[in-house]
């Protein structure tokens, strides 16, 4: 069994946006790879500065769209033309131009469920716990300070010389993160 | 290289006059991210309940009680209770239905297509008029089902497999509502919640009670802001409102299509979807109004939604006013243009038939009252403001009613001719869909934040990032 780390991690408090996107750049030039910033809305540049830079919620969503549209469209051929064929006077089976507002609105739908579940599944969501929440003031960082987590799995942590790598940038206090 | 001219006085001034054309900040200054957290959310956190929501609950919560008086009694009695008869087949339920509908509109208008506009002074407002659009969409979605007239086979209008040898019909217009409003129900539920989730995270870091912990934690669901989480989510955001944007375009020209793919005169027209829309952001727009004037001043937000604000939503009231004007101009045009004599006598008996009082009310509320918005002085009087929302919801709600009787009630062979009023029934499921919206609304505004908070903080100039 591989050892865990007796810590979770090494956690800077800051008061601004801007003194949290310099530590984390500042740890990137350090070496620090398994990090994760925590701020009360979202920053700009701060997962750019954190090497995240590719989400694959747009492709989630092209896909959902795609499965939408197209079943949604199958499902009314089938059903009118295949399945059910009803004849009217006539009129033709397949009269795909009575289908598009069915297939446009299940082509949203199915996007749009896949936007949300695909968010909340890439974030890792619902998560009842989380080791962070284990500093008591890190219910601050959806109020008004920024968080920068500096993980204990990272190759290059050190309990004490992180502590005092993170504590050059001048951050409110340096907390250590239990399990 | 050296600057020819230093910066001088000139150069001053210069920048203090672009400041000055620089539109009023949508939020007053003074605020940090901390309070503007306290002040929105201490509505829902440490602040006593005023009586004045005990007052407006309880009432509304009456409201409810006799809709679902009504709806008991409709149910055990079969729709004839309504006014509905042939030649008047779509009363009340289908007015009621268009203009619920419509007023859900704005909700989605200002929460996405100004966000992919950059409009920031939606901000403030999106949160309860998301909130709007839920609660109106969903008291519009009542009257189809109770108009079915065994609403207990409801699910018989989805594609399911069945034992009964049949499917729905997809080619009708009545169909496509049903996925329309029903999709549409779904993503502004999906959209209000995303943009919640944030704030449900400071509810439950602030909440002082453990149940308050409990029930914001489960919603939150472990939200903590992470930078990745944030990036994905504006991502996710911002898809679903480039996904709402044609959305709430669609579902009212559906709407409309109930109509326009009729034969009746007055119904059958190409104008009806682009002028069903603008008439839905119309209303929708005064609905807001309607409820965001009392209610910043009752909470005190009046930093939060300032003059800004609703001088703007005065601005939209007045534009899609003027479409909506331009619609029942076309209307008037073709029905003479056409050669047609049924459209012609429609219109003629639109105007001067039995229900002309409803058609020139109708006028003097949707096209006379808002010209009053052309005047910076109307705007920004906040009673005049609330009067002419009032007005045009009103209005709104005349003109569907104008659009819906005048049409069936005389048929092309005047032995089918009959007249068209509301039961007491019609008027107490009204109401009563009014209680729905109005408890549904106070609920909201006592257990949730009626303004996205974290939004708010990113309008800050903290929020943005300095190189250091």
């Amino acid at each position: 069994m591989q050892q865990r780390p007796p810590i979770y991690g090494l956690l800077a408090e800051f008061s601004s946006a801007s003194e949290l996107v310099a530590a984390v750049h500042r740890a990137r030039e350090e070496g620090y790879r398994q990090m994760d910033a925590y701020s009360p809305f979202p920053v700009e540049g701060l997962a750019e500065a954190l090497g995240f830079h590719r989400t694959r919620v747009p492709l989630i969503v092209l896909i959902g769209g795609l499965i939408g549209c197209v079943g949604g469209y199958f499902l009314q051929y089938y059903l009118t033309a295949v399945s059910y064929p009803i004849n009217v006077g006539g009129r033709p089976l397949h009269s795909w131009p009575m289908f598009i507002p069915i297939t446009f609105e299940l082509t949203v739908l199915i996007a749009a469920l896949s936007a949300v579940l695909g968010l909340l599944a890439l974030n890792g969501l619902p998560m009842p716990y989380h080791p962070v929440f284990n500093v008591p003031r890190f219910a601050l960082a959806t109020r008004d300070r920024f968080f920068l987590c500096i993980e204990a799995t990272d190759p290059k942590f050190d309990r004490e010389g992180t502590r005092r790598f993170m504590e050059r940038s001048v951050p409110r206090q340096v907390s250590e993160v239990e399990y | 290289m050296q600057p020819e001219h230093p910066p001088d006085s000139l150069g001053e001034a210069s920048h203090e006059t672009i400041d000055q054309l620089r539109p009023p900040p949508v939020i007053k200054s003074g605020y940090t991210f901390a309070s503007i957290t306290d002040k929105i959310s201490e509505i829902v956190q440490t602040r006593k309940t005023t009586w004045g929501w005990f007052v407006g609950f309880g009432v509304s919560f009456l409201l409810v009680m006799l809709l679902l008086f009504a709806t008991s009694y409709l149910l055990t009695a079969g729709i004839g209770i309504w006014g509905v008869n042939v030649p008047v087949a779509w009363g009340f339920a289908i007015v009621n239905f268009v203009w619920w509908i419509g007023i859900g509109h704005a909700g989605t208008l200002i929460s996405a297509i100004l966000l992919l506009l950059r409009q920031e002074w939606r901000t403030s407002i999106n949160r309860f008029a998301e909130a709007m659009t839920l609660f109106a969409v969903a008291c519009a979605g009542l009257y189809p089902l109770l108009h079915l007239g065994r609403p207990w086979f409801f699910y018989w209008l989805f594609p399911y497999p069945n034992t009964m040898g049949i499917q729905p019909q997809f080619r009708s217009p009545l169909v496509w509502d049903v996925f329309a409003v029903s999709t549409y129900f779904t993503v502004s539920l999906l959209f209000w919640f995303l943009g919640l989730i944030p704030d449900l995270a400071t509810l439950r870091d602030r909440s002082s009670s453990r149940v308050g912990r409990i029930v914001y934690g489960i919603l939150a669901m472990g939200w903590r802001g992470s930078a990745r989480h944030w990036y994905r989510y504006e991502v996710a955001y911002l898809l679903l409102a480039g996904l709402a944007t044609p959305l709430v375009v669609s579902v009212h020209t559906v709407v409309s299509f109930d109509f326009a793919v009729a034969l009746l005169p007055g119904w059958h027209s190409t104008i009806f979807p682009p002028y069903f829309v603008a008439g839905a952001i119309y209303s929708g727009f005064a609905m807001v109004l309607t409820l965001a004037i009392p209610l910043r001043a009752a909470y005190g937000l009046e930093d939060f939604v300032t003059m800004r604000h609703l001088e703007n939503m005065g601005k939209v009231l007045l534009a899609t006013g003027m479409i909506v004007a331009y619609g029942y101009l076309m209307e008037a045009f073709m029905s003479w243009y056409s050669g047609s004599p049924y459209e012609g006598y429609m219109m003629l008996n639109r105007a001067l038939g039995p229900y002309a009082p409803m058609f020139w009310a109708l006028i003097f509320c949707n096209v006379v009252v808002p010209q009053g918005l052309w005047l910076k002085r109307f705007r920004t009087n906040i009673p005049t403001l609330f009067v002419i929302a009032l007005i045009v919801n009103i209005g709104m709600w005349l003109e569907r009613y104008v659009i819906v009787i005048t049409s069936l009630h005389r048929d092309f062979l005047p032995s089918s001719w009959g007249m068209y009023s509301g039961t007491i029934w019609d008027w107490a499921t009204f109401v009563g869909t009014l209680g729905l919206f109005l408890a549904l609304l106070f609920l909201f505004i006592r257990f949730l934040p009626m303004i996205s908070i974290f939004e708010m903080r990113t309008l800050l100039p903290e929020a943005e990032v300095k190189d250091g």
